[in-house]
């Protein structure tokens, strides 16, 4: 089966010499959810701006379900829609006209246009919006309309930028549902995101890119499998005076009812637990300390990070 | 899909959302060129117009009424297309536009078009205001309509031109104030070059304008102070020249791709 993106050798520098790209390799395949993470200035945007025909490659290959961008790019735009970082429709126009418009670019006539904008304005709760000028929307409600307006001529790859960034919990989750149908129906997804919660719940696949190159490449659960140690907080039935010794877990007292333990994933947790309670410590719940994906992430960054210094 | 219906689909709803973009803020776009040409009809063609006498075998005020609409056209044809393209790049809306599988003939016919529309709407209030003043007979009606359609074209893509250099509001007004305006004004508007001394007439000859507007005179009054040919074939040349130019910058993402 070809893959939805192929990208082989891509470079991009910039007029001011900026190299964001530096020989970048990717594969993504058909109907994944795929996640795209790095730091701030890593080569998201570039890649995806690449992608999208919004910014020129200096060098490489890239094609979209098997169209080249060099020799086919009108047929591979048609098989893209793109949710950018930043807002990018006309402040002036109504949701519903923006929807037609866009359609209208993709060659869908207008009454067609009106029933998919229709469906998606509904599915994303922004039907009673459709006569409001975009401006007067709110953040929340302007990423859902974007994604709207990428969905509208039904592409079979979906670019998410950041798409939840400044929305709130309860439409977040609403929009990782929507998504997951979206993926479910078969439209391969890539999704770059600072919340890396939201790319641990949704992605089956992930590259790490930082300094215009992939450092890692693999599916969530092999990723999330390098994390060897994993830092749970108990939370305690009673008050306790000082940590309990734990053979084979080092703890820490954060306050006289939270514990901070590391447990290291040969051990597990059973073992944990049969030693709390020898020690008449009743856990009422746990949780991460922090996101795994999180520790993963900064690992590898800073890993990538103290061999290209040592390189230099 | 069809590679045509694509297009003209695609070319439709730019046309369509340029029209409705210039008839949505009607105050700003239609009303203030109706005003500003009622003023010239009272003040240049009737007040200070009857004292002029004749011009060209005309009254003042029907010498002028081709020049003052062709003048409205420029204007409005140019303006158009320039401050909607920087607005949607501004914007950045113009990114709709660029990911989606348009062509850029497309993408220059539906902008370009668009301020053409602009221009004859114009134009034509420009027209039904001066019948409040003076009995139009046009001569040459086909010709009169080529010539404005050619003009409008040639200043829409202008603007286009413009905008795509343009990196802020500044940008956009330079153009239209320190040389559409000028050579407008001096360019047979107001006046028959054969009032000039001969240096000046063989200056005058340079600006484009000029041409445009005398042949245009002639489709209406059948007077013109230069060669109808030789106008239509600069006008020609000019849509030409500056639509492969505008192509070209759209093909290369001049001022819209990094």
């Amino acid at each position: 089966m070809t893959a939805a993106i192929t990208i082989r050798g891509l470079r991009k520098t910039y007029p001011n010499g900026m190299q964001a790209l530096r020989g970048l390799d990717l594969d993504v395949e058909q109907g994944d959810f795929f996640a795209l993470l790095g730091p701030n200035g890593a080569g998201k945007s570039t890649t995806i701006g690449i992608l999208s025909s919004l910014v020129t490659k200096s060098e490489g290959q890239v094609s979209i379900f098997g169209h080249d961008l060099d020799t086919d790019l009108m047929a591979a735009k048609r098989c893209i829609g793109v949710v950018p970082q930043e807002f990018n429709f006309s402040q002036f126009e109504k949701c519903l006209d923006i929807l037609v418009t866009q359609a209208g670019f993709y060659g869908i006539p207008a009454s067609e246009a009106r029933e998919r904008a229709e469906h998606y304005l509904r599915r994303l709760s922004l039907w009673d919006k459709r006569d409001v000028p975009s401006r007067m929307l709110s953040g929340g409600m302007k990423r859902r309309l974007m994604i709207a307006r990428a969905l509208i001529h039904e592409p079979r790859l979906l670019i998410l930028d950041e798409p939840t960034a400044g929305v709130d919990i309860e439409i977040r989750r609403s929009m990782w549902q929507f998504l997951e149908e979206i993926n479910a129906q078969g439209v391969t997804i890539i999704l770059t995101t600072h919340y890396l919660e939201e790319a641990e719940q949704l992605c089956r696949n992930i590259a790490i890119i930082d300094k215009g190159q992939i450092i890692h490449n693999t599916s969530m659960r092999s990723l999330l499998k390098m994390l060897q140690v994993e830092t749970f907080l108990l939370d305690c039935k009673e008050a306790l005076a000082g940590a309990p010794q734990l053979e084979g877990y080092p703890c820490e007292l954060i306050d006289e009812h939270t514990l901070e333990v590391q447990v290291d994933r040969e051990q597990g947790m059973t073992r944990l637990f049969a030693e709390l309670s020898a020690r008449g410590v009743e856990v009422l719940s746990l949780r991460n300390k922090s996101n795994r994906l999180e520790e993963l992430f900064l690992r590898l960054v800073e890993g990538n990070s103290e061999k290209e210094a040592v390189r230099a | 899909m069809n590679y045509w219906r694509h297009s003209w689909v695609a070319f439709c709803t730019i046309l369509i959302k340029e029209i409705r973009r210039f008839t949505r803020i009607w105050a700003q776009t239609l009303l203030p060129p109706g005003i500003t040409m009622a003023l010239y009809f009272v003040i240049f063609g009737n007040l200070i117009g009857n004292r002029i006498g004749d011009m060209g075998g005309f009254a003042y005020i029907d010498y002028i009424v081709p020049g003052l609409i062709m003048m409205a056209v420029i204007t409005n044809s140019y303006s158009n297309v320039v401050s909607s393209f920087f607005s949607t790049k501004f914007q950045r809306s113009i990114e709709e536009l660029m990911v989606a599988p348009v062509s850029p003939h497309v993408i220059l016919l539906g902008y370009t078009l668009g301020g053409v529309a602009r221009g004859l709407a114009v134009g034509l209030i420009v027209t039904l205001m001066s019948l409040f003043f003076t009995r139009l007979q046009v001569q040459h009606i086909a010709l009169t309509i080529g010539v404005v359609f050619l003009t409008s074209l040639v200043f829409s893509l202008g603007g286009f031109i413009n905008a795509v250099y343009a990196r802020s509001f500044d940008d956009i007004s330079i153009v239209p104030t320190f040389v559409l305006t000028p050579l407008t004004y001096l360019g047979g508007v107001f006046y028959s070059i054969n009032l000039l001394p001969d240096f000046w007439q063989g200056v005058s000859l340079i600006n484009p304008i000029l041409h445009m507007v005398n042949a245009f005179r002639f489709g209406i009054l059948g007077v013109s102070d230069i060669n109808i040919g030789i106008a239509l074939g600069l006008m020609a040349v000019f849509v030409v020249g500056l639509y492969l130019f505008s192509y070209r910058l759209l093909v290369r993402g001049v001022g819209l791709r990094n």
